[in-house]
This record gives C-alpha cells, sequence and structure tokens, in this order.
C-alpha cells in the first residue's frame, strides 16, 4: 500500500504552470529582439533552460548509481533510471533546439564544436545507458549493470571533455563563436533567461517526482503480482 | 591470477584462433577501409591514423567479447567464481589477457598496415610503436569490464561497442591525434598532454573496472 499523497504534491506542479506562462509571456512579448540575430535569438532562452536539467539529472545518475552498488537500496535505482531519462529527454531537446537556433545563425545544423561533440558523446554514453536496462536478461542485476555504466559515465565525464577540447583544438573551427558572446545585454534578456531557466528546471523537478513514483508503484504491483502467484 | 592468464594463453597458444580471427579482420577492415579512403592519395598519410585505429577498435571489440564468451562454454564461469579468488584478480587476469593477444595482432597488422598505405616502414613503426601499448591497455580493460556487463543481456554482441565506445572517446581521439602527429614527424613532447590522458584512462578504468567486476558478474 502506497500512503495517500500529502497535499504538498500540488505546490510543484501549479509553480511549474505559473511560471511556465510567466517564460512564455517574457520569451514572446517583453524581452526586445535581438539587433543582429532578430526573433531567431527567442529560442535561445528554452535551449538555454535544457543544460542545466541535462547535468543535474546525468549528475544524479552518477551519485545515485555509487549508492544504489554501495547500499543496494532499489530507491537508488529507481531515482536513477528517473534521471537518466530525463537527462536524456532534456538533452535531446536541447540538441534540438540548438540545431534550429544554428540553422539561420551559423547557416549550418551541426559544428563538430567541442561543446556540441562533448553533448553527442554524453547522448549515446546515456541513450545507451537505458538499452543496457531493457536488454538485461534479469532486471535486478541489469540494475547492477546499469549502476556501473553509470558510475563509469561520470568518472569519465572529465577526460572526455579534455578530449574533445584539444581535439577541436588543433583543427581550424568551422565557426568560431562562443554561445556566450551571443550578446544578453539588456537587463530584460537576462530575467527571460532566468525565469525560463527557472521554469524549466522546475518543470524537471516535477517530471522527476512523477516518474519515480510511477517506477515505485511499478515495483509495488510487481511485488503485489508475485504475492498473488505464490498464495495461488 | 598467474594460472588463470596462464591457463587463457595456453587456449590461446594451442588453437590461436583469437589472434587469428583478430589478425584477419583487421585485414579486412584495412582493405574496406582503403575502398573508403583513396589508399594511394597524396594525402593518405592524414587518413592513415584513423584507418589503423578504425581496424584496430572493431576488430579488438570483437575479440574482446570472445573472452568471456570462451568461459560460457562448458559453464566454466561458474567455476571460475567459485574459485576461492578474488573478483577483482579475475578482472586483472582478463585485462593482461586481452591486452597480450591485442598487442600481438597490432604487430602483424601493422607491417600490413605501413606496406598497404605504402608508408616509411622504420620511422612509422617505431613512432605507432610508442602509441600502441597504453592505447591497447587502457582498451584491454574498459573493454573486459563492459563484456563482462554485456554478457548478461540479450544482444550482446550488439550492445558491448555502444556500451564502451563512447566512454572510450577520449582514448581513441588520443591514440589518432598522437599517431597522427607522430607519424607526420611532430616530436614526442609536442603530443605529452595526450599520453598522460590515456595514462590517466588507463588507470581509472583499470581502478574503476577492479571494483566494479564484482557486481558486474554475480551468478
Amino acid at each position: 500500500m502506497t500512503s495517500a499523497k500529502p497535499n504538498t504534491d500540488y505546490i510543484v506542479p501549479a509553480s511549474v504552470i505559473l511560471s511556465m506562462l510567466v517564460a512564455l509571456y517574457f520569451v514572446f512579448i517583453a524581452v526586445p529582439n535581438d539587433s543582429f540575430q532578430g526573433p531567431v535569438q527567442r529560442i535561445f532562452y528554452v535551449h538555454l533552460s535544457m543544460w542545466l536539467p541535462t547535468f543535474v539529472a546525468f549528475g544524479i545518475v552518477g551519485v545515485t548509481s555509487l549508492l544504489f552498488l554501495w547500499k543496494k537500496d532499489l530507491r537508488w535505482d529507481r531515482i536513477a533510471t528517473a534521471s537518466a531519462e530525463l537527462g536524456l529527454l532534456f538533452c535531446t531537446l536541447g540538441l534540438a533546439t540548438g540545431c534550429i537556433w544554428a540553422k539561420p545563425i551559423w547557416n549550418t545544423w551541426w559544428t563538430w564544436d567541442p561543446r556540441l561533440t562533448l553533448t553527442l558523446v554524453l547522448w549515446m554514453i546515456y541513450a545507451a545507458y537505458l538499452l543496457l536496462r531493457s536488454l538485461a536478461t534479469d532486471p535486478s542485476q541489469g540494475s547492477v549493470l546499469a549502476a556501473i555504466l553509470g558510475v563509469s559515465g561520470v568518472v569519465d565525464l572529465y577526460l572526455v571533455n579534455r578530449a574533445v577540447y584539444w581535439w577541436r583544438g588543433i583543427h581550424p573551427a568551422v565557426v568560431v563563436t562562443k554561445e556566450g558572446d551571443s550578446g544578453l545585454t539588456d537587463p530584460m534578456m537576462r530575467i527571460t533567461l532566468i525565469l525560463c531557466m527557472l521554469a524549466f528546471f522546475l518543470l524537471f523537478l516535477w517530471l522527476l517526482r512523477l516518474r519515480v513514483h510511477t517506477a515505485k508503484l511499478e515495483t509495488d504491483i510487481d511485488d503485489l503480482r508475485h504475492d498473488v502467484l505464490a498464495a495461488a | 591470477m598467474i594460472a588463470l592468464i596462464w591457463k587463457d594463453l595456453l587456449v590461446e597458444l594451442r588453437t590461436g584462433e583469437t589472434i587469428a580471427s583478430l589478425f584477419l579482420l583487421g585485414v579486412l577492415l584495412l582493405l574496406v577501409l582503403s575502398f573508403a579512403f583513396d589508399p594511394t592519395h597524396p594525402l593518405r598519410e592524414q587518413s592513415a591514423p584513423g584507418v589503423l585505429w578504425v581496424a584496430i577498435i572493431f576488430a579488438g571489440t570483437t575479440a574482446i567479447n570472445r573472452t568471456l564468451l570462451r568461459e560460457r562454454e562448458n559453464d566454466c564461469f561458474s567455476a571460475l567464481l567459485l574459485a576461492p579468488i578474488d573478483r577483482g584478480s579475475i578482472f586483472l587476469a582478463k585485462v593482461t589477457v586481452n591486452f597480450s593477444l591485442l598487442i600481438v595482432a597490432e604487430l602483424f597488422l601493422l607491417p600490413l598496415f605501413i606496406f598497404f598505405f605504402n608508408l616509411p616502414f622504420a620511422s612509422t613503426l617505431s613512432r605507432v610503436a610508442l602509441v600502441l601499448p597504453l592505447t591497447t591497455l587502457g582498451f584491454a580493460a574498459i573493454g573486459t569490464l563492459f563484456s563482462a556487463v554485456a554478457l548478461q543481456t540479450r544482444a550482446r554482441e550488439i550492445i558491448l561497442p555502444l556500451l564502451m565506445l563512447p566512454l572510450a572517446t577520449p582514448l581513441f581521439l588520443a591514440a589518432v591525434e598522437t599517431t597522427a602527429a607522430l607519424m607526420g614527424g611532430a616530436p614526442v613532447s609536442s603530443v605529452a598532454h595526450w599520453f598522460r590522458l590515456t595514462a590517466a584512462f588507463d588507470v581509472i578504468f583499470l581502478v574503476v573496472g577492479w571494483l566494479a567486476f564484482e557486481y558486474a558478474v554475480v551468478e
């Protein structure tokens, strides 16, 4: 039996919806056009907002994987799965919005910029992580195997980062630009960015809670089914 | 642990199957990749390091899959786990075996690579030989760890490269970059940072593998 939902459960969804609406208002109406990039630049607020949940999620995967290997508590495993799924979701959205922005501004969908390369490698690691879970012959062993990959992924991150930066450092870049230089000079732009990041981070927290809760229910149902079959 | 290493090497010595198939697969890949990158082109030296490493990675991935799979036959793996020996030692033994097999196959492959790509023999051999051991060690370490992981999944041949190659990005970037720089005549000191990166990778995955192997092989 799961306990009844406490009333505080409505605070997170309500604040997500509210902050999303405010963020949308700011992105489409309140904030002025970028003087160089025009209206296209507005996607940037959404694009940048994807990275905070992505990296927080992958960080959570690393920490909870380690805790799971150590404590063998399935709770950590559920949080790790939920985080990996959401991290991959936000990472995909971040890459997609980045491509949409890059086409009109850089005149190419993709460049082998170190940051892009790093993100793509990350995306591959966590896609493999989820695949590993679904392909494991025994679900409980699958959690352990995935945890090993989760820990390895975080340990490896620094090396991947160094490698792609050196790799692109030697070759001439197709487009020399820094995302940070996109010129958020207007204070309104900074406010919009902060609101947007807040909205998407709250959305991430809400989805994470829902996903962990669903995973808990799945385990409970499995346990119940097991009990019923054992009694029959 | 010595006994474990000796056992695997003896099996290999008697049959030669892993090294032979590893070598032939490597040659095949060199051939196929030569179709993609014109090996008579004046700029061939730029694509050569990439071709060599792609051949080694793909042939090596297949071979590493084999070493643990072999233990599956006749349920040898259960006997190995029952033996009064630390799981970390099994890991280190398997890494040693994989490392030795890969190095031997690479030593056969390298002259053919130089021959096909019409490169200067002595200088290429001596320079590439600097890169091989450290990279192969890291490859053997991460490959052995994840082949144990892949062993317990469906579709294990497909999942090994999927798990291993993204994580091994720094290793192979370092290998290709160092090989290219050294073959181009750059001094060793100019690629010292890549060597340090590879060494760090080796240490990290030897330690992670040594600690995590225990969890990966629980029956």
